[in-house]
């Protein structure tokens, strides 16, 4: 293949296959911070299978300059190291492209293509040569693949020392053994492989000051600056690194003076009692969380009734797989929407936050321990397993400004002034009763909490108006919850007919989206939604000035358009058109482009009709 | 004429900052008996209401925790998930004195994981199983405390072995382990108050009569029958540490357990010789007592050496919930140093 004379720098997708299991993370991770070392946005999706060992993984590194780091379908270098996969995987590179590949396979005819570059390395051979330590081979061996993309591409060896510097923090040996193998895949490339494709690095500043951080590790930030002090959690994928992570940052920040713990993790038996520990916590008066997906709501929607109806705070992270049951636990999904919106039996209507990036996946964490003690409820923040075990490029995160918001509790001294105590009269008009905690001395401070039927003094009632009191307040209370909520964000474009509004990790998607329909011709406007409930009044704003609203979604039965529909008036809901991808893979850009120009309809009185609308 | 002096407590409270509300359980229901056993001990042995929390599930049972103390709080919550929101309310608030009312079929069926987890953990509280064998509200279906062979009004006889929670908690090495009988108040109040005394997870089993679905000829948790086959280990005599005087006994009847908060609980020996700090021997006991169909009742078995779950989490003295910001919230610049990790 002759040498191409077009130079693709800073734009293209690189994805590494490999077996699970294999030490390919470390390498993957040296790889991304060597780029972003470059000062080129890098966003990497980690698509891993449900297994410990054995099963095939990939690797998938958007590299822009201009920062679109959605997942894309095109896909310019492939790195071959599964011999199970790579067949099928080549067969996926864009001609153009280029493969790098364990050259002891031996490439079936259909594998033989002629408009991509191939890279034959001998990196088992290698690692047997020049890896000593028997139990490093197999690690070092993927490292050598960051030496010969390092050398092809012209990564800097700087950039790459420092991310393996950072990777492997401190731990000289490993650093130096880490090191000798990128050097030793750098060797080969330089003496044996002759570059014909047309893809390169070069150095940038777009990455000044940012960082690499996944939403798991941002949600449990928010959690320590939040001021949670009790988490209870069962493992599961793909929350169980939010808690991790939470016990890394409680066990280095959160110390009294005596080396004492002001905060305490729970691993329980199940989710039921993980949500039961919270439940617990948040009614006598601490601000408790727990983290889980699908699976794990299921099985907590009894004690979310109760904290609904007894109204009793909690913080409750749903990092959402593809469902239903099992489903696949390594994938993603926006599948929990409607579910979690009327979590539990009878009439409830829960509280969500929808963060759409990291940097949300910080502050909502921070500002849902505010609003669990204000509106005295549990609130879910929905993130997912793109936004949660990804690393994603965001600048560094704003200390929060706000001081706690511990709700509405009244002391010893505020029941003498006020004399008198009914915990579920709504004094204020607002939906929102005032609480006391389990210890209050005042002689009228304690009441039995229930989830049994209550009267607005907390005594036990089968009592119908009684009952119907309590649970229209609740209704109020949810309506209340609007004002409180984070706004609607809205982008309007001049002359735009066509709306997109999208909530959740599929923000970035819907931006580049949008640059690609802008490019083309059509602009659109956009609204993302940030909570359930949320503000009406930005919402049908949005629906007055689209002519179609396209709702973008990781999930078969358009949730959140369901949601919508008994939201807004009739005429508005008219106008939505859904746009649905739910593989389990982050939505690629090119699909949500043609998703959104086949559903739009005419997309301005000037512009060229690029499909017609499905009526 | 003076007005006849109000016993008074250490706190100087009367027992009634120790009522509750009226109870809508059957008349001569044993969780009644229970109830009252329970204001006593926690107004005999000075407890401060407002230091209560009194959490159940559901049940006959776990209505009881608004029969007594009105002037602590309480958490009512659902069937079988007394011991997680006890868990949470104890490591929140570590001040508290965690009173548990559960029933048979809230702990040995459908609780069952959750009441071996918290004996594991061992956390701080008094866990009354108030046991009759039977769903009450549900209309008497057997319980899986029930025991094989014994019958439902209808003449159903249960064919499955009974799962015993006292041999269990033993198993999973509870600090205190107790089994009583409603109808013995005496008894009832002295380990309640010894479980006051305990840092750990205190569980007491207490048979208590059904007197509307099991309490009939066949049943083996009648008031009759339970009384038949009582065999309590020792007499039981609590010595409040607070106290001024305490009891003297003659040499060798008694063993004197000494508790954590000074106060010591006297077994007066009875027929046999036992001692609750031989796990072992607890284990036989109550194997021998089920061959035999007897019920032995007392404290089965005693360990004060067992670390609660608050000193295993190592939680700092300050309860959680009374935390503020400034001892929550790192600073600035640790928020810029974990993002400077990230870049």
């Amino acid at each position: 293949m002759p040498f191409n004379p077009r130079r693709v720098v800073n734009d293209f997708t690189i994805e590494a296959a490999t077996v699970n299991g294999s030490g390919s993370q470390t390498s993957n991770l040296i790889l991304t911070h060597s780029i972003f070392r470059m000062g080129v946005p890098v966003g990497p999706k980690n698509v891993f299978p449900s297994n410990i060992a054995g099963l095939p993984t990939w690797y998938i590194l958007r590299v822009n300059e201009n920062g679109f780091l959605a997942r894309k379908r095109s896909l310019e270098i492939l790195v071959c190291l599964n011999p199970a996969t790579y067949a099928k995987d080549i067969a996926r590179v864009d001609p153009g492209g280029a493969v790098i590949y364990e050259s002891s396979y031996a490439l079936p005819e259909s594998a033989k293509r002629k408009d991509i570059a191939y890279y034959p390395v001998p990196f088992d051979h290698l690692a047997a040569r020049h890896i000593a330590e028997v139990k490093l081979k197999k690690p070092l061996t993927n490292m050598i693949y960051v030496g010969v993309l390092a050398e092809l591409l012209g990564i800097e060896a700087s950039a790459v020392e420092g991310a393996v510097r950072h990777q492997l923090q401190g731990k000289a040996g490993a650093i130096r053994a880490n090191l000798d193998a990128i050097e030793l895949g750098k060797k080969y490339a330089k003496e044996n492989l002759k570059k014909t494709d047309p893809f390169f690095i070069e150095r940038r500043d777009k990455t000044k000051g940012k960082i690499l951080i996944d939403g798991n590790s941002s949600a449990a930030l928010g959690c320590l600056f939040g001021g949670c002090t009790v988490a209870a959690w069962y493992p599961i994928t793909p929350a169980s690194s939010l808690t991790e992570s939470l016990i890394d940052f409680f066990a280095q920040h959160r110390k009294d003076a005596s080396g004492k713990n002001t905060y305490c993790v729970i691993q329980a038996e199940d989710e039921i009692a993980a949500l039961g520990v919270v439940i617990g916590a948040g009614w006598a008066g601490a601000r408790a969380m727990t983290a889980t997906s699908g699976p794990g709501i299921c099985l907590m929607s009894e004690f979310v009734g109760l904290g609904y109806y007894a109204e009793i705070p909690a913080v409750i992270f749903d990092v959402q797989r593809i469902g239903p049951s099992t489903g696949l636990p390594t994938r993603t999904a926006q599948g929990d929407i409607q579910f979690v919106a009327t979590l539990s039996h009878g009439d409830t209507k829960q509280v969500m936050l929808l963060p759409a990036t990291v940097q949300e996946c910080f502050e909502f964490s921070v500002q849902a321990f505010d609003l669990a003690e204000r509106l005295q409820t549990p609130v879910f923040v929905m993130s997912d397993l793109d936004l949660g075990m990804n690393l994603w490029l965001t600048d560094p995160f704003n200390y929060p400004q706000k001081p706690f918001d511990r709700g509405k509790v009244l002391s010893e001294e505020e029941l003498s002034r006020r004399g008198e105590f009914a915990r579920y009269l709504d004094v204020d008009g607002d939906g929102i009763c005032y609480r006391t905690y389990p210890g209050n001395s005042h002689p009228k401070a304690a009441y039995l909490t229930r989830g049994s039927g209550h009267n607005e003094q907390a005594a036990y009632t089968e009592d119908g108006a009684a009952y119907q009191k309590v649970i229209d307040r609740l209704n109020k209370k949810f309506e209340t919850s609007r004002t409180l909520l984070p706004e609607p964000e809205t982008d309007y474009r001049p002359g735009a007919a066509v709306g997109i509004l999208a909530y959740g990790s599929t923000h970035q998607a819907v931006a580049e989206a949008r640059r690609i329909l802008q490019e083309s011709g059509i602009e659109t406007n956009y609204l993302r939604i940030r909570s359930y409930p949320f503000q009406k009044r930005p919402v049908e704003a949005f629906f007055e000035k689209c002519r179609t609203v396209v709702v973008v979604e990781q999930n078969r039965d358009a949730q959140m358009a369901q949601i919508l529909k008994l939201e807004i008036p009739s005429e508005h809901a008219a106008k939505i058109r859904s746009v649905l991808h739910y593989d389990g893979f982050p939505i690629p850009a090119e699909a949500l482009v043609e998703g959104i120009a086949a559903k739009a309809g005419p997309t301005d009185a000037s512009a060229p009709v690029i499909a017609a609308g499905e009526e | 004429m003076m007005a006849p002096e109000t016993k008074k407590n250490r706190l100087g409270l009367s027992v009634e900052a120790y009522l509750g509300g009226l109870s809508t359980l059957c008349k001569g229901c044993g969780h009644d008996a229970i109830t009252r056993h329970i204001i006593e001990a926690f107004f005999d042995y000075g407890v401060a209401p407002h230091e209560v929390a009194k959490m159940s599930g559901i049940g006959c049972s776990s209505k009881t925790a608004g029969y007594f103390m009105s002037r602590s709080s309480g958490l009512n919550a659902l069937h079988g998930r007394m011991p997680s929101i006890a868990t949470g309310a104890n490591v929140a608030n570590r001040s508290l004195k965690v009173i548990g009312i559960s029933g048979d079929g809230d702990t040995a069926s459908i609780g069952l994981g959750q009441f071996c987890h918290l004996l594991r953990r061992n956390v701080s509280l008094i866990y009354v199983i108030e046991n009759n064998g039977v769903y009450g509200l549900t209309k008497g279906q057997f319980s899986a405390t029930a025991d094989p062979g014994s019958k439902l009004k209808s003449g159903t006889v249960n064919p499955y072995d009974a799962i015993d929670c006292a041999v269990l908690a033993i198993e999973l090495g509870c600090g205190f382990v107790a089994r009583s009988f409603a109808g013995d108040g005496a008894q009832v109040v002295s380990l309640l108050k010894a479980a006051l005394s305990h840092p750990g997870a205190a569980l007491l089993d207490i048979i208590s009569p059904c007197v509307a679905f099991n309490n009939h000829e066949g049943s083996t948790k009648s008031y009759p029958f339970v009384r038949k086959i009582d065999a309590p280990l020792h007499g039981l005599d609590f010595t409040s540490g607070f106290a001024e005087i305490s009891a003297q006994y003659p040499e060798g009847a008694v063993q004197e357990l000494k508790l954590p908060d000074g106060s010591s609980l006297n077994l007066k020996k009875l027929s046999r010789d036992y001692d609750p700090t031989d796990r072992a021997a607890a284990l036989r006991t109550l194997e021998e007592s089920r061959e035999k169909g007897e019920l032995v009742t007392g404290l089965l078995y005693y360990d004060a050496g067992k670390k609660d779950f608050n000193a295993t989490e190592n939680l700092t003295d300050t309860p959680l919930c009374r935390l503020a910001e400034k001892e929550l919230r790192p600073s600035p610049d640790a928020l810029r140093r974990i993002m400077e990790r990230y870049g």
